[in-house]
């Protein structure tokens, strides 16, 4: 690899009000190589693209193109200068036709109009270098989301041509269109294009990158050849965590198997998550760890009928039952602590008492009001028990500290007397003293025979409280530890381990 | 007793508002306050705010739930004028009051059942989900009524628009009936609380096992209900549907109504009771600039001049301009 550089950028830093998206970070991609950027949720992929591109600019760094110092003013900027980029979402117009939409804005005329056949000859040219022989007049929307890709690809490399920047290409492509996908990249590889390529599945990383650039926390960790950096190197180097320092081991043991319990089967979704088997027993807290986009949380929306599974059945206590909706789950006894507690949990101008109480008041029907005093009674009741800080439960719920608002999402389904609780992510972006209080009271709703299925990125906490762990990695569940077998490094070694099982 | 006084509070500035207003009618126009009964039935000017202000009370009622679903409801001047077709072209075909009734309402029902569908269904953006209706209801009108203005003389009908119960007209009856009603109805059951949580946050609601899309029709259902109540007691009132002119620009009156009397139109905490008297203010200022002699051509302008100072005295009572960044944070993008 004795390319040079085509665009480098040093010392970069970026802040936001209160933080560091981006700590003299260098990044440096070179002609004919893909380049792979890896890192979890808010390590700062996004703002070095943004900042690459021209979207954001850099509070201080350099960059080069080519050797000479640039200054990126503005998206066009950056096109022109020749880095063209293609988001996860297409960006492009699905209501045109596909020559429209590579020529928008640079239109062959002829007397003033557009020569809509001399653009359609071009579309074919450019295609046809891609190996794509479509239609080139019909709606860029009556195609696959890959031919889609595809277009914008070719769109964006027409445009700019030497720095092609690919924001999670990959996320909602199946394995056939990823494999098409590559092919093209290879072929602008070859060509001497420099990709930066950005994506959470690891086997995607080995199958098509050259280096690999990791960053964690606006730091950037290290690059690295792809061909000697062992996965389970790559894995804590994107969680932060050596190998040699994680030798913690699980406390719980599994409870002996009740025939309370609930049994997922060959249940899965297309482009979401590969069909799975899981059971749960009644005071048992499965832990689920991969890194994001492993399917994580994919898996708990299926279980909770946010999405709904094209395969597979479900069955509680031996008998089969369906979920539809969420409404279905909360019927059967299910809670969900979401994720993203701002869009998907707190209601947030209403009350730390109506929050509290609204689960439950949905299971009763609209009909059945609980009265105000039982609804004060039951909200001091959780707020008591999970000592949620609120001055008062008459408050808005938004008020209230990341900690405490989870406190009164988990004080929700408890209120219900759920059988199964999934929690995902219940302690990011909680304080230190909410962290551990959270973890406490999973281990006492476990004890208290609930069976919990918790998804967490901080492996530390998972071997804490899991009497089992489900290892996810590209969208599929592909192992399981339980007992004494529970630690970080474990669990590190399963999420990384190469499909092949050569290593 | 308890509640009472808070929510006398947090109604200050309107009250204020109708207070003030009224003040100035009564300038205007010395005889203001003065009542007297006459065949059985309340008269003057304070009556005459209450009964023109009626259609869009009834309107607003229907509003506050559909703004408080985070959504807005843009064909109500359409449904009424559509319900009102209805029950002109039917009684003049010879139907009895009772079925004519019931027909123009479940033509209002039917309407909202529509709008619901798309919004909560389709999940088309409300404002275009109605407007949908909004134009092709008023051509709707002018289909049932053949272009014409339908009179009739039925006296069952009239009494609806001019009738008297209790000594008072049976517009303010029927607004002050289905007011009470509405607030008995949300607040009695949880239906007030499920639909305030699905306007604040309708994701975070489905998770936790609220049917808010099943919610969502019934509260554009209710609102054409109520569309086509005040739609017939406006056809009542002239005694004829006038398929060009019932109840236009009327649904605009209706989400002012709702706005001044506090409702967010970002969805969430609503008050049916501070809408209705959204629309007293509006129809006194209506009526205020009326009887002033004020050139007509300077109604509007005043109207609007009035409503943005009501605006203003309401945000600062909220905590002024301080109130509304509150909310923006929360919709921001999720990704650092």
């Amino acid at each position: 690899m004795s390319n040079p550089d085509l665009l480098t950028a040093r010392d970069i830093r970026k802040s936001f009000v209160g933080f560091k998206a981006l700590d003299s970070v260098d990044f440096s991609v070179r002609a004919g190589e893909i380049h792979a950027l890896l890192g979890e949720n808010g390590a700062g992929k996004s703002t070095l693209i943004k900042v690459l591109t021209g979207v954001l600019r850099a509070d201080s760094g350099t960059f080069e193109l080519n050797g000479d110092p640039i200054t990126v003013r503005d998206t066009l900027h950056a096109q022109q200068l020749g880095i063209g980029t293609v988001y996860q979402e297409v960006n492009l117009l699905p209501n045109l036709t596909v020559a429209e939409n590579l020529y928008i804005g640079r239109q062959p005329k002829r007397f003033g109009l557009v020569d809509t056949r001399a653009m359609h000859k071009m579309a074919r040219a450019l295609l046809a270098d891609y190996d794509i022989d479509i239609d080139v007049g019909a709606q860029l929307s009556s195609f696959s989301v890959a031919v889609q890709q595809l277009v914008a690809i070719a769109r964006a490399v027409d445009m700019s041509g030497s720095v092609l920047i690919l924001d999670e290409p990959t996320a909602s492509l199946d394995r056939h269109e990823v494999e098409l996908l590559f092919g093209v990249l290879r072929k602008l590889r070859d060509r001497g294009l420099g990709i930066v390529f950005i994506t959470h599945f690891l086997d995607q990383v080995y199958a098509i990158s050259d280096r690999i650039t990791v960053l964690r926390n606006g730091r950037l960790v290290g690059t690295r050849e792809t061909a000697s950096l062992p996965r389970v190197e790559l894995v804590s180097m994107m969680l932060g965590r050596t190998l040699a320092a994680a030798t913690e081991h699980g406390r719980r043991d599994a409870p002996p198997h009740s025939s309370r319990r609930i049994a997922f089967h060959d249940f899965g979704r297309d482009r979401s998550i590969a069909p799975f088997d899981m059971t749960i027993h009644a005071g048992e807290v499965v832990g689920v760890a991969g890194l994001l986009g492993s399917g994580r949380t994919e898996t708990a929306r299926l279980m909770f009928g946010i999405d709904l599974a094209d395969c597979g059945t479900i069955g509680i206590d031996g008998k089969p039952v369906k979920i539809a909706s969420p409404r279905d789950a909360v019927r059967l006894g299910f809670g969900l602590c979401p994720e993203d507690r701002k869009a998907d949990g707190i209601i947030g101008d209403l009350s730390v008492r109506e929050n509290i109480a609204l689960a439950l008041q949905a299971r009763r029907g609209w009909l059945r009001r609980m009265s105000t005093s039982d609804q004060t009674e039951l909200a001091n009741r959780f707020v008591k028990a999970l000592d949620i800080r609120t001055t008062d439960i008459e408050k808005p719920v938004k008020l209230l500290s990341g900690g405490n608002q989870q406190k009164v999402i988990l004080a929700r389904w408890l209120a219900t007397s759920p059988r199964f609780l999934i929690l995902d992510e219940p302690t990011r972006g909680i304080d230190v003293g909410a962290h551990a209080e959270i973890i406490e009271l999973i281990n006492k709703l476990c004890d208290e025979g609930l069976a919990l299925l918790v998804i967490s990125s901080e492996l530390e906490e998972i071997v804490a409280y899991s009497t089992r762990v489900r290892t996810l990695r590209d969208r599929a569940h592909v192992g399981e530890l339980t007992g004494a077998e529970i630690s970080t490094g474990s669990i590190m070694q399963a999420i990384a381990a190469d499909p092949g099982g050569a290593k | 007793m308890r509640k009472f006084m808070p929510g006398l509070r947090k109604a200050a500035p309107q009250l204020v508002s109708l207070g003030v207003i009224l003040f100035f009618n009564w300038l205007a126009f010395p005889g203001f306050f003065d009542l007297r009964i006459q065949d059985g039935r309340l008269f003057g000017s304070l009556i005459d705010v209450l009964n023109r202000g009626a259609p869009v009370a009834i309107l607003a009622i229907g509003m506050t739930a559909v703004i408080a679903s985070k959504g807005v409801d843009l064909s109500v001047g359409a449904v009424m004028a559509m319900a009102g077709a209805v029950a002109a072209t039917m009684t003049v075909a010879g139907h009895p009051p009772p079925i004519v009734l019931l027909s123009a309402l479940a033509v209002g029902v039917a309407c909202g059942l529509l709008n619901g569908l798309l919004v909560a269904v389709l999940e088309l953006q409300p404002i275009v989900a109605t407007l949908i209706l909004m134009v092709a209801g008023r051509g709707i009108a002018q289909l049932i009524t053949e272009g014409v203005i339908v009179t009739f003389n039925d006296p069952g009908l009239i009494f609806v628009g001019t009738g008297a119960f209790l000594d008072l007209p049976m517009p303010v009856v029927l607004a002050a009936a289905l007011a009470l009603l509405a607030v008995l109805v949300v607040r009695r059951t949880a239906l007030g609380m499920l639909i305030e949580s699905i306007g604040v946050n309708r994701s975070a609601s489905t998770y936790a096992g609220i049917n808010s899309r099943l919610l969502i029709i019934i509260v554009y259902a209710f609102s054409g209900f109520c569309a086509a109540l005040a739609g017939i007691i406006a056809a009542a009132d002239i005694r004829g549907a006038d398929a060009n002119n019932a109840g236009l620009w009327l649904e605009l009156d209706a989400i002012l109504a709702v706005v001044i009397g506090g409702t967010s139109l970002l969805g969430g905490r609503f008050s049916i009771l501070m809408s209705v008297l959204g629309a007293i203010i509006i129809q006194a200022m209506n009526t205020g600039i009326l009887i002033s002699g004020f050139p007509p051509e300077y109604n509007l302008v005043v109207k609007a001049c009035v409503i943005i100072l009501i605006l203003l005295a309401q945000s600062a009572s909220l905590g002024g301009v301080a109130w509304l960044p509150r909310r923006i944070p929360a919709a921001k993008s999720k990704e650092a």
